[in-house]
């Protein structure tokens, strides 16, 4: 009995690790066939392929005026702005989050007041950092539902954020960051190229 | 021809539990005699998923899951399906009048104590049912593509690119693009027609079986178990659950359904609050409609979400934002846990209970009103005091519930 007993124990400890073993070989091939699934719902190669830059003629584009075009399927948005509208960029700062744009949200060269590389041409992608509505341009100043400091800009109608005219938030609103600016181009004096900094690099 | 019928229930009890089953869950299972209005709504949430998994099924044959072809297919079936519009509002209808059932469900839940001892798992258990359903809905509302679908699908998504670390892998893994797409369509089409309705039904199945082995609450939160017939083992306060309970709740079905013909029927829209407008245009990924809320019962949510606008610790305005919405959901799964009170039901509980209880009922409508309303200055403010109470309801139950003066509980169920 007592030898039937050790010759058990012995089976015991070695069954309990053959278990074990086995299980962890078991949850390896379980992550194993799981990823090829997981991989499956990323963005598909004909997903990475699409989004080319778009060209936008702004020779039409009368100050004051915001045309939207679409790239990679979201919304961008051209705004001529008028010297007012520029002038209100400075007044505005001390209310903003982030003035300087320091937040990585634009390309180098359009890490300035204006966010732009024109001064008067704002190039955005329209939504808002907060959770990705599209916010309304608002050039009304002072209209009854902002408030009497409103000076014009973008609001977002979903959670109350503000923009001033260059994309920068309002500090104290949901939205943490400013809009992004686009990596973009002129390829004449009135030809937009947006999703490239060049022909070649597009 | 009654001797060949129990001949062959006596053939299948052999080869299948047919007849313990049904004694065990049906006409041997004992519950409280002194169930009330409130005991409608568990049944009831049963009907309401027969009616979605029926309808649903009727509307696949028809939808199409192509950001192209999606919102025409839908407005195909409104138009020239034979009763197209029929089925498509049941299941429209249907999706509201779920959480209508469901949320009374869960109140019924929180006035009888239903979540204690021991029934902390059948809460939790039905917590999860609470969160596939939300994920049902907010899956469904996608599929007609409209500029409300679109905008929803868009800000609900843009809140898992808040989790740090992982939030933007995540998003993609959601979207299945690098924008709200085509593709996401079609895999939320997979997750609303197959992934969660058949975790919806294995769910509901364990949540009876778990009801069903701990047996019924009731109003006054006394456990009939504790009371049984010294010969028969059959507590003294229950009755078999069929045909009693069976029958009763028939009753329950006929009201539901009169109410439920009568929005399909007479009010399907709802003004606005069961489909909204903005729905009825197709989404345009260039313009958010000027005023987006998402359908009512999420509505108590989403103006928590926006009630956050500065940043605290480290951490900035929109993720607590999302963190706020995510806790309010979840913290009722705590309940069983937070509650110290020595008796169950709110008929036992003293005045400070039935004050936080109201306080809570009050907070959740006007939430919920709102998360419907455009943001301005005063109504942030509004949302802001209500989220701190709808929490101090939870947070600071584990203080309330100890020092409330309570009254005795009855050693029996009482009418």
């Amino acid at each position: 009995m007592a030898d039937s007993f050790s010759i058990e124990d012995e089976m015991n400890s070695r069954r309990r690790f053959l278990v074990a073993a086995t299980s962890v070989a078991g949850g390896i091939a379980g992550v194993a066939v799981a990823t090829p699934f997981m991989l499956s719902m990323m963005p598909s190669e004909r997903a990475k392929a699409a989004g080319a830059p778009v060209e936008v003629d702004i020779d039409n584009l009368e100050p004051g005026m915001l045309i939207m075009v679409e790239w990679r399927g979201r919304v961008v948005w051209i705004l001529n702005r008028t010297p007012e509208m520029l002038a209100t960029l400075e007044t505005l700062e001390p209310e903003l989050a982030d003035p300087n744009s320091e937040k990585d949200q634009q390309p180098d060269y359009a890490q300035n007041r204006t966010r732009s590389i024109k001064p008067e041409i704002l190039v955005a992608v329209g939504l808002c950092t907060h959770l990705g509505c599209s916010p309304v341009f608002r050039k009304d100043i002072a209209p009854e539902d902002l408030g009497p400091d409103w000076l014009g800009g973008f609001f977002c109608p979903c959670h109350g954020s503000k923009f001033d005219l260059a994309g920068r938030v309002y500090s104290n609103l949901p939205a943490p960051t400013n809009m992004v600016v686009p990596p973009h181009t002129y390829l004449t004096d009135t030809r937009l190229l947006i999703g490239a900094e060049s022909k070649e690099s597009a | 021809m009654s001797n060949g019928l129990n001949s062959l229930k006596e053939w299948i009890d052999k080869r299948f539990p047919m007849t313990s089953n049904w004694e065990a869950h049906l006409s041997k299972y004992y519950a409280p005699k002194n169930f009330n209005f409130w005991y409608y709504f568990g049944s009831l949430a049963l009907l309401v998923l027969v009616n979605q998994i029926l309808t649903g099924i009727f509307l696949t044959m028809h939808y199409k899951p192509d950001a192209e072809l999606a919102f025409r297919s839908v407005e195909y079936i409104m138009r020239d399906v034979d009763y197209g519009w029929l089925i498509r509002y049941m299941h429209s209808t249907g999706a509201s009048m779920f959480f209508v059932v469901v949320y009374l469900h869960m109140f019924r839940g929180m006035m009888y104590g239903s979540y204690r001892k021991p029934r902390e798992l059948l809460w939790l258990i039905g917590m999860a049912i609470f969160f596939v359903l939300m994920s049902l809905a907010f899956t469904g509302y996608i599929l007609p593509w409209g500029q409300m679908s679109y905008w929803g699908a868009q800000v609900i998504v843009s809140m898992f690119g808040a989790i740090p670390l992982v939030g933007d892998q995540l998003t993609l893994l959601l979207l299945g693009d690098f924008n709200l797409s085509d593709a996401t369509l079609n895999r939320f089409f997979a997750y609303h027609v197959v992934t969660l309705p058949l975790l919806m039904l294995v769910l509901v199945f364990v949540h009876i079986l778990a009801l069903h082995e701990v047996g019924s609450n009731n109003p006054d939160g006394v456990e009939i178990k504790e009371n049984k017939n010294p010969e028969s083992k059959i507590p003294v306060d229950g009755i078999p659950f069929h045909p009693y309970y069976s029958v009763k709740d028939i009753v329950g079905v006929i009201g539901f359904l009169i109410v439920f013909c009568t929005i399909v029927f007479f009010a399907p829209e709802f003004g606005g609050y069961f489909l909204e407008h903005n729905n009825f245009i197709p989404a345009n990924t260039l313009q958010t409609p000027d005023h987006i809320a998402p359908v009512w019962y999420f509505t108590p949510y989403y103006s928590m979400l926006r009630a956050v606008t500065v940043n605290f610790l480290w951490v900035d305005a929109k993720l607590w934002g999302v963190i706020l919405m995510a806790a309010a959901v979840v913290i009722f799964a705590f309940l069983p846990w937070l509650d110290k009170s020595p008796v169950k039901s709110v008929r036992y509980k003293g005045p400070i209970f039935k004050f936080a209880l109201t306080m809570f009922v009050i907070s959740f409508f006007v939430l919920g009103w709102l998360g419907m309303e455009a943001p301005t200055p005063l109504y942030t403010l509004l949302a802001q005091i209500f989220t701190v109470i709808y929490f101090a309801f939870f947070l600071l139950m584990p203080w309330y519930s100890k020092i409330d003066k309570t009254k005795p509980e009855p050693k029996r169920v009482t009418k």
